[in-house]
């Protein structure tokens, strides 16, 4: 009696380097949503973070020095005041008076610099609110959101105080109740 | 009493005057009113656009206050004669990209999802396949044309050994 063994023929499976390329690909795309999410339960960026460099274009009337834009880095040696804020933001109108008081205090120092950022937000109601309040420090409008992002705002408004060295030192959410509580925060900087 | 008689004089000429002045400026409103472009053509866009306070929100229907003042800028902006692109394209430009309902017509952004659906098809599909039809399958019945399929040398020299056993 013979007997033989049938052996079906090899299965060729898919070449290595598409696997390689598939798997790369889908973990490439798990990478992107899991840092979606991580970036989503980060909150703000947080105090010790040296800010990265970014430019705000400035509404007329609300230049820095004569200058349309301004740039973080060229104020490198100020402490730099970042207020995001917008027209239809109840809270914003909160703190909008103590955030003048507190410009109109620190402004000739020349070391302290106030920008408003004036976040998702059409130009001639934010007119309408900066003349409202009597604002005059610098403010513009974020851009397609570049700013707001990379500081990951929450909501507005929010403060962040960035120091001598461009790192972030405080951040406040929601509106300020006092000028004593802006004072608080910017005295120290002061004296470093 | 000169005078009042002269005043009696120009009080309906004067009365006239000023009907016909208010006339004019309810018939000037109503003109300006018919310059204005109506909700319609304002949702017309505003339902392509998408509030980024309130996610996930069309701004035609979103009722907060951000929205309306949007809503506003839009009328405001067909008022002046901008097309529907144009204001889309100032909208990206103030708000970012995510403010329209559909992406930006980029060719990454329809060729990367399509490509990543196609490639995660494509591994399913293959995954499934080897999974109910396994790379090599031994048969339980013995056959005469064994020999016709290629072999692996363990199975060769095995088979081998049992011939010269015989």
């Amino acid at each position: 009696m013979t007997e033989s063994t049938n052996i079906a023929p090899a299965r060729k499976g898919v070449p290595l380097w598409v696997q390689v390329i598939i798997w790369v690909f889908l973990a490439g795309l798990l990478g992107i949503v899991a840092m979606g999410l991580n970036r989503a339960q980060q909150g703000t960026i947080q105090p010790g973070h040296a800010v990265d460099d970014f430019t705000l274009p400035l509404y007329s009337g609300y230049e820095y020095q004569g200058a349309s834009e301004v740039k973080l880095s060229e104020l490198r040696g100020k402490i730099v005041v970042i207020n995001f804020w917008a027209s239809w933001c109840k809270p914003c109108e909160q703190e909008a008076a103590e955030l003048q008081s507190a410009w109109e205090q620190y402004e000739p120092t020349g070391e302290v610099v106030f920008l408003g950022v004036d976040y998702v937000d059409t130009e001639p109601q934010a007119r309408v609110y900066l003349k409202k309040f009597g604002i005059t420090f610098p403010n513009g409008p974020d851009l397609a959101t570049r700013i707001s992002q990379y500081f990951r705002i929450k909501g507005v408004p929010e403060t962040y105080f960035i120091d001598r060295e461009g790192v972030l030192r405080y951040v406040q959410v929601g509106p300020f109740t006092s000028l004593q509580q802006i004072q608080n925060i910017i005295d120290p900087l002061l004296s470093e | 009493m000169l005078n009042r008689a002269k005043l009696r004089n120009y009080a309906l000429p004067l009365a006239l005057l000023a009907a016909l002045a208010v006339s004019l400026l309810f018939v000037m409103t109503a003109l300006a009113q018919d310059d204005m472009p109506t909700d319609d053509e304002v949702n017309k866009i505003a339902k392509d656009l998408y509030c980024p306070v309130c996610e996930s929100t069309p701004l035609d229907v979103c009722p907060t206050e951000a929205c309306r003042q949007w809503r506003e800028l839009i009328r405001q902006q067909l008022a002046e004669g901008k097309s529907e692109e144009e204001i889309k394209q100032y909208f990206v430009t103030y708000y970012g990209a995510r403010v329209l309902s559909e992406p930006p017509n980029r060719l990454a952004s329809y060729l990367v999802p399509a490509l990543a659906f196609l490639a995660g098809a494509f591994l399913l599909f293959r995954g499934f396949r080897m999974w109910l039809k396994p790379l090599a399958v031994e048969s339980a019945v013995p056959t005469e044309d064994a020999e016709a399929f290629p072999q692996d040398e363990y199975i060769r020299r095995m088979e081998e050994e049992l011939k010269k056993r015989k």
